[in-house]
C-alpha cells in the first residue's frame, strides 16, 4: 500500500502508437502556461501542453526518461498521469495552413476531373476496339 | 481444335499471372499484419480521449461545445467518404461506395445538401464521376495512416460543421471484422451523441488550465480526429486482407485455367498423334 501512495502510473500515447506507459516517482510536463512538476497524488488537472520534452524519474533507476512531445493535453489523476500527445506540431495558423491546401488541392482535382473524363472515355473506345480486335481474330481462325 | 502452340502460350501466360497474383498476395498478407497492428497502435489513445472528453462534458454542463449540441433541422450533411488508394481489392470499394450513393440519394430525395470529403483515390474519382460538391480530399495516404495527412482535410469538414455550413457530419468507411470479413458502415460524427461518449466512470472536479472552454475545445477536436484516425487505421487493415483474399482466390483460379488448358492440350496432342500413326498405317496399306 505504502508504495502505490509513492509511485503513479504515467501514460504517453498518441493517435498513432503509445508511446510510453509505466510507473514513476515524479514526472516534469511541458504545461501551456510553464513547467509542470507531478508527484503523485496531485489534484486532478486538466491541461494544455506545448511541444517540448516529458521527464519522467523511474522508480529504483538512476537516469530519467525522455518523451518528445508534439503538444497535445495533460490529464492528471491523483495515481493516474495521461499525456494526450499529438503526433504532430500543431497550431492554429499551422492548421489554417493545412486547410487552405486541402481546399485547393480539391479544387485542382475538380479541375482535372475534365481531363481524367476525357482519359476514362478515350480508354473505353480503346477496350472496345480491342475486343473487335480480338472477336476479328477468333472468326478468322474458325473460318 | 485449336493449334497446340497456341495453347502452350495460353498456359505460359496464366502461368505467369498465376505469379504475379500470388507475389501480390504474400505481399498483402504482410501488410495486413502491419495493418492490424497498427489499428489496434491507435486504440489506447482513441480510449483515454474519449474518457477525457466524456469527463469534461459531463462537469462542465454550462458550457455545450457546438460538436455536442444536435442541431433541430437537417438540411445539409457533410460525409467523409474512406476508400483505397489503390485497386485489386475485392469488392471492397464498389461495397462502401454503393452504400455511399444510395445514402446520399435518400437524402437528396428528402431535400437535404451533400458535401463530400474523400480520403482515397477510388472514392475520389467515384465522387467526381457522380459531380458531388468536394469539399476537400486526400490521396496517396500509403501503407501507413499519418495524422498529419489527415488534418486539412479533417479541419475544413470540422469547420464546416462549425459555420453551419452543414448540420451532421457522417463517415463511411470499411470496418475490419476479421481477415475473411469486413464490413462497409455509416458512423455519425457529428454532433457527438451523449451515448456515445458514454458516461464517466466516478466524476471529480479537474482544475483546467488555462480554461475549461478552451482545454473542451481542443480535446473534442482531437477527439474527432482520432475517430476518423482509427476509421482510415481500420480501412487499411481491411484493404490489405480483402487483397489477400482477393488475390489467393486470383492464383486459385489461375491453377484452375492451367489444369484445364493442359487437358485441352494433352488431348489435341494425342489426336495428332493418333491422326499421324492412321494415316502412316493408312499410306502402307495402300502401297
Amino acid at each position: 500500500m505504502a508504495e502505490a501512495v509513492h509511485t503513479l502510473h504515467v501514460d504517453v500515447v498518441s493517435a498513432e502508437e503509445q508511446i510510453y506507459s509505466g510507473e514513476a516517482e515524479f514526472v516534469v510536463l511541458p504545461g501551456e502556461a510553464g513547467e509542470l512538476g507531478i508527484y503523485p497524488r496531485h489534484t486532478p488537472l486538466i491541461t494544455r501542453i506545448k511541444p517540448g520534452a516529458v521527464r519522467i524519474k523511474v522508480p529504483n533507476q538512476a537516469e530519467e526518461e525522455f518523451v518528445f512531445v508534439a503538444g497535445g493535453v495533460l490529464e492528471v489523476q491523483p495515481k493516474v498521469v495521461t499525456v494526450l500527445a499529438d503526433t504532430a506540431i500543431r497550431g492554429k495558423d499551422l492548421d489554417e495552413a493545412k486547410a487552405v491546401e486541402a481546399l485547393k488541392q480539391a479544387e485542382e482535382a475538380k479541375k482535372n476531373a475534365q481531363g481524367k473524363q476525357e482519359v476514362a472515355v478515350v480508354e473505353a473506345e480503346l477496350a472496345m476496339l480491342a475486343a473487335q480486335i480480338a472477336a476479328a481474330r477468333k472468326l478468322r481462325g474458325r473460318r | 481444335m485449336p493449334g497446340s502452340k497456341e495453347i502452350r502460350t495460353k498456359i505460359k501466360s496464366v502461368q505467369n499471372t498465376r505469379k504475379i497474383t500470388k507475389a501480390m498476395e504474400m505481399v498483402a498478407a504482410s501488410k495486413m499484419r502491419k495493418a492490424q497492428d497498427r489499428m489496434r497502435m491507435a486504440r489506447p489513445y482513441a480510449e483515454k480521449i474519449r474518457n477525457v472528453a466524456s469527463h469534461i462534458s459531463h462537469a462542465n454542463p454550462e458550457y455545450r461545445h457546438p460538436f455536442l449540441v444536435a442541431r433541430d433541422s437537417v438540411k445539409r450533411v457533410g460525409i467523409i467518404v474512406i476508400t483505397t488508394d489503390k485497386g485489386l481489392c475485392g469488392g471492397l470499394n464498389t461495397n462502401i461506395l454503393r452504400m455511399a450513393l444510395n445514402q446520399i440519394k435518400a437524402w437528396e430525395a428528402e431535400g437535404e445538401e451533400i458535401e463530400v470529403c474523400t480520403i482515397g483515390n477510388k472514392g475520389l474519382g467515384f465522387m467526381q464521376r457522380l459531380g458531388a460538391k468536394i469539399e476537400s480530399q486526400v490521396t496517396g495516404l500509403g501503407d501507413q495512416p499519418q495524422m498529419e495527412k489527415l488534418i486539412g482535410a479533417v479541419k475544413v469538414m470540422l469547420d464546416g460543421y462549425t459555420t453551419d455550413r452543414f448540420d451532421r457530419l457522417m463517415i463511411f468507411y470499411t470496418k475490419f471484422i476479421n481477415t475473411m470479413k469486413q464490413e462497409p458502415v455509416m458512423e455519425q460524427l457529428l454532433p457527438l451523441s451523449g451515448d456515445a461518449l458514454g458516461a464517466p466512470e466516478g466524476s471529480w472536479d479537474y482544475i483546467y488550465e488555462p480554461d475549461a472552454k478552451l482545454v473542451l475545445d481542443q480535446v473534442l477536436t482531437r477527439y474527432v480526429e482520432s475517430l476518423i484516425y482509427q476509421a482510415v487505421a481500420e480501412n487499411m487493415a481491411s484493404e490489405q486482407s480483402a487483397r489477400m483474399v482477393a488475390m489467393k482466390a486470383a492464383s486459385d483460379n489461375a491453377g484452375n485455367v492451367i489444369d484445364e488448358l493442359t487437358l485441352i492440350y494433352n488431348k489435341s496432342r494425342q489426336a495428332s498423334i493418333t491422326k499421324e500413326l492412321s494415316e502412316i498405317v493408312g499410306g502402307a496399306a495402300a502401297v
